[in-house]
């Protein structure tokens, strides 16, 4: 057995898992801005696969990875808007809102991809992002290849949390936004635009989402598919309740999730433990559920999560 | 300056419930003209092929009710669950679970024959049910959202049935992840000789009253939607919210468990990766669009039954993609949604200055 652990805890695991973990880090900091300012967002699934299609398809006819990244960022930022437009303008469930968006987005992937690519024997792929050394560091030992060798969006996530703390505990909008998560009343009373703040929180979500889903159908693989996404965006839902909301926290539930599903990919390959595959595919939901499950009766969510704002209702 | 304003309706006139999803559909339909026409597609050619293939002939129309039957039961499964406002979006795993409830016992060649059929329809229900308590349980001794969980559900039990169909539970005769079939006696009976118009459409048309009656004439309806208006005030009453909470989870995971039933049962005769296309999502919008009434759920599931099949053949007959059932379906929950303000709200022209 030793051997086999050897085996996988090499240098290319930890690599693999901060590249796993990247999709995850952006878009549950994405669902964290959305949440704090009082909207869940559960469009998170569909908003990932379709900005993974529009990304895709925009780098496979642009040529340029970087505008497939903006398409796939402005994508969800569109429909970051409409979730505002239907739970923060008119006021409906954002339970059910959430579900429509996802439905939504993708049939949208579905029938736009089809449309754009026909049925092809061989799906089209694209020269998907390289790795890009940071020179002097990458050649550290163990810890070069691991941090400084990996996508442009692998640091961008790295270094996106960070910043998401900073503005959200250390800039006057990142105190509107909590403010108008926990008690949008009296955030109006101080003078914040509450419809504004959460559509800006729900904006600025889904581009980070956009981002997620990009980095997928771009980095992560060089094609975009089906189930490119499948389940990850409901992952990143449990991950900010287990992250409680901030976004250190967060990142470091993407971290563990990651080398979980990492660890999973490894024994698949392995072939050591002979059980179908599923149930190495199966694993992460489950520990998901469990931790969940573990976390959740001491979780303290915004507030005014779920809860539309209405000024003239008293 | 005339501005538009909402007020709050002081009640919903009953004619609503019907004029709003004829009219959140004409909007849909509408919408989604938008994207026919960026396929190259003529929209009356487009939307005559969706609409008419399904109910064109005998035959065809049979093939719609088929297709309506598991949708139904989801429909109802959803509906029963959105009314306790327990968001059970596990329709899809449940569904799977009561599929493969079926198809286990449909395959025991210890059993006597007549029980077979009922027992599969036993076991369905409570395969399903079982599943959702899961959720439920979390909820309520765990304060763990049951949206999250549901959905998680869903591809865990699709990857555990993947796992026993591509293992232990193989078809060592056809060499696909395929269950084996379900023995002959075990098969519903059709309704109708030389189609398959089956047991499980009779069945899919019986459990929308029962249902109905149940919401609305039980103590354990009364007590759902109680909890679903006001969790307080229903406790206040002295319903305990955690009980009917489960309640509310095992009827409406049993309800999902039956559609697959109906398929196992009465269609494919075993379980295979492709059993449900979303039956349990689909159901979130036929609920929807019944407005949570369970007697509203059969013309949804109709007419969403039409959609799926009609969009097959719009596809061949168009080059349309398929998908625009999907789109279809995603934004007919959308606009639903929206429409359903006009139950509590009406639209006021103001002149500001005025009020």
């Amino acid at each position: 057995m030793d051997d086999i652990w050897g085996q996988i805890f090499q240098v290319g695991f930890f690599a693999a898992l901060l590249r796993i973990a990247t999709p995850l880090i952006l878009a549950s900091l994405g669902e964290m801005f959305a949440e704090r300012a009082g909207v869940l967002n559960l469009g998170i699934e569909g908003i990932m696969l379709l900005a993974a299609m529009t990304g895709f398809s925009t780098a496979y006819f642009t040529g340029s990875l970087w505008l497939g990244l903006a398409a796939a960022m402005a994508t969800g930022m569109v429909m970051g808007a409409l979730m505002g437009l239907l739970t923060v303008s008119l006021g409906l469930s954002q339970h059910v809102s959430g579900i429509g968006v996802t439905l939504l987005c993708t049939g949208f992937a579905f029938f736009f991809y089809r449309l754009i690519f026909g049925q092809p024997g061989v799906p089209p792929s694209i020269e998907a992002f390289a790795t890009v050394k940071v020179p002097l560091l990458s050649d550290i030992p163990l810890i070069g290849p691991v941090l400084f060798d990996q996508f442009a969006l692998v640091y961008i996530a790295l270094l996106a949390v960070p910043v998401a703390a900073f503005v959200l505990f250390r800039t006057p909008w990142g105190l509107s936004l909590r403010a108008v998560g926990e008690s949008p009343r009296a955030a109006d009373s101080a003078g914040v635009n509450v419809a504004l703040t959460r559509y800006q929180a729900l904006i600025l979500g889904g581009a980070f989402m956009g981002a997620a889903g990009a980095f997928l159908s771009m980095a992560q693989f060089n094609a975009f598919t089906f189930g490119v996404i499948s389940g990850r965006g409901w992952v990143c839902i449990a991950l900010v309740v287990f992250g409680q909301w901030s976004p250190w926290k967060c990142a470091a539930g993407a971290l563990i999730f990651a080398a979980i599903d990492t660890l999973q990919l490894r024994l698949q390959a392995s072939n050591v433990i002979d059980v179908p595959y599923q149930v190495f595919l199966m694993l992460p939901f489950v520990l998901t559920i469990v931790a969940m499950a573990a976390v959740s009766r001491n979780a303290r969510a915004p507030a005014a999560l779920l809860t539309p704002f209405r000024k003239e209702e008293r | 300056m005339i501005r538009l304003r909402l007020e709050q309706r002081a009640a919903t006139p009953a004619w609503f419930y019907v004029a709003l999803p004829v009219a959140a559909m004409l909007a849909t339909l509408l919408l989604c003209a938008g994207l026919v026409v960026l396929a190259g597609g003529d929209v009356i050619e487009a939307y005559g092929t969706l609409f008419l293939s399904p109910v064109a002939s005998r035959f065809a129309l049979v093939e719609t009710a088929v297709k309506a039957a598991p949708l139904i039961f989801t429909g109802l499964a959803v509906a029963i669950a959105f009314r306790a406002k327990f968001w059970n979006i596990g329709g899809e795993g449940q569904l799977l679970m009561g599929a493969m409830a079926a198809a286990f016992i449909g395959g025991r060649e210890g059993l006597p024959a007549v029980s077979l059929i009922p027992l599969m329809i036993l076991a369905g229900a409570l395969a399903g049910g079982i599943w959702a308590l899961v959720p439920a349980l979390l909820r309520t001794r765990y304060k763990v959202d049951e949206v999250v969980v549901s959905l998680l559900l869903n591809f865990i039990v699709f990857y555990g049935m993947m796992a026993l169909l591509d293992g232990v539970w193989k078809d060592p005769l056809s060499g696909y992840p395929d269950s084996p079939d379900i023995r002959e006696e075990a098969g519903f009976p059709i309704l109708l000789p030389r189609t398959r118009l089956h047991l499980g459409v009779g069945l899919a048309l019986i459990a929308a009253p029962l249902v109905f009656v149940l919401m609305r004439k039980t103590v354990l309806g009364f007590a759902i939607r109680a909890v679903g208006e006001n969790a307080q005030a229903a406790a206040y009453a002295g319903f305990s919210t955690a009980r009917v909470t489960m309640a509310t989870a095992l009827l409406s995971g049993a309800m999902a468990g039956l559609a697959g039933v109906g398929e196992v049962a009465g269609l494919h005769y075993q379980v295979m990766a492709g059993i449900s296309p979303g039956y349990g999502y689909t159901g979130i919008v036929i609920a929807m669009l019944a407005g949570l009434n369970p007697l509203g759920v059969v013309p949804a599931a109709f007419f969403f039954a039409i959609v799926i099949t009609g969009a097959e053949a719009m596809s061949r007959a168009t080059g349309i993609p398929v998908y625009l059932s999907d789109v279809i379906q995603g934004t007919a929950l959308i606009t639903m949604l929206i429409a359903l303000l006009f139950t509590r709200y009406r639209l006021r022209l103001k002149g500001v200055g005025h009020g």
